[in-house]
């Protein structure tokens, strides 16, 4: 099973392409769309013996820049 | 000036500032590829080029910042080591806890590619002892991801401690208070997005930049 780690701009942080995308998706005739953000999803897999706290180590050492960063981490159930 | 260069797999102003470097100061620097895990005895600078190291996977600077030479690159900081990291350079140094805050997307989303003029903020460091605070320069600057950003604290700190060493004198690219190079708290380590390598002589239509090397020669004469 892998695990996710979501990767997103902080709040308050200017997102130039969550921008872009947003101009990009009005101009195709989208209506309705207030805000957009983008970010980045990494797919991590590991063994069992990696734990919570070695994963989020791992984003706070090199996934994710929490200057202007949050990551989010997703790890399935153990019983899988 | 005993220097180094610093060169990762993606870096493209290595020799432009390994040029710049033997113009200036009359000696040619060692060039270090990013696998040494050592760095060449009695150097006076390091200096981490422009470029797009490991092609800026995952951020720019990002992958360079954990490459086995930045070890001992933060290790000659630490011991009071010139470094200068110039474009990605900067940004690897922000990658590698040399220097605080971060380099973003540009607001513009546009890569930007001119001479644009600055604002000598500090002149009390090495690198910009030879510039009057306040003066106006010209330096050349070529990056997509050259915004500056910090939570306000940091930013308050950096304007407190002295430790904007230029800001752009018009906006080019979003930074946070118009910040184009930032100093380290005691000074010896510069990160800066223009490219004073660029700005060494008169064919390349502005010299300003070469006083940022002067003043370095000038520091290093003394010490010795």
């Amino acid at each position: 099973m892998k695990t996710r780690v979501y990767v997103t701009l902080k709040n308050g942080v200017l997102d130039p392409q969550g921008k872009a995308i947003h101009h990009a998706l009005e101009g195709l005739g989208f209506a309705g769309v207030n805000d957009v953000r983008a970010g980045k999803l990494i797919e991590l897999d590991l063994d069992p013996s990696v734990s919570d706290a070695d994963i989020e180590d791992m984003c706070r050492k090199l996934l994710a820049n929490t200057v202007i960063e949050n990551f989010r981490i997703e790890r399935p159930e153990a019983a899988a | 000036m005993n220097s180094a260069v610093i060169v990762f797999p993606g870096s493209n102003c290595d020799r432009d500032l390994a040029e710049g470097l033997r113009l200036v100061s009359g000696r040619a620097p060692h060039m270090v590829w990013h696998r040494e895990t050592a760095l060449p005895d009695r150097l006076d600078l390091i200096a981490i080029p422009g470029g797009f190291s490991y092609g800026d996977y995952l951020r720019s600077g990002a992958m360079a910042a954990q490459s086995p030479v930045m070890r001992a690159v933060r290790d000659a900081a630490e011991r009071g080591t010139f470094v200068l990291g110039i474009c990605n350079g900067f940004q690897v140094l922000t990658e590698s806890h040399l220097l605080p805050g971060a380099l973003m997307r540009n607001s513009g989303l546009s890569f930007v590619c001119r001479d644009v003029p600055l604002i000598v903020e500090n002149s009390q460091s090495a690198f910009t002892a030879r510039y009057r605070a306040g003066e106006q320069v010209t330096i050349p600057v070529a990056h997509h991801d050259g915004n500056f950003q910090a939570d306000a604290e940091t930013l308050d700190r950096l304007e407190g401690e002295g430790r904007i060493a230029f800001r752009y004198a018009d906006q080019v690219n979003g930074s946070a208070r118009s910040i184009a190079g930032i100093l380290n708290q005691a000074g010896n380590v510069l990160g800066m997005m223009p490219h004073p390598e660029r700005a060494v002589e008169p064919a390349h239509g502005f010299s300003d930049g070469r006083r940022l090397f002067e003043g370095l020669i000038e520091a290093v004469t003394q010490a010795a």
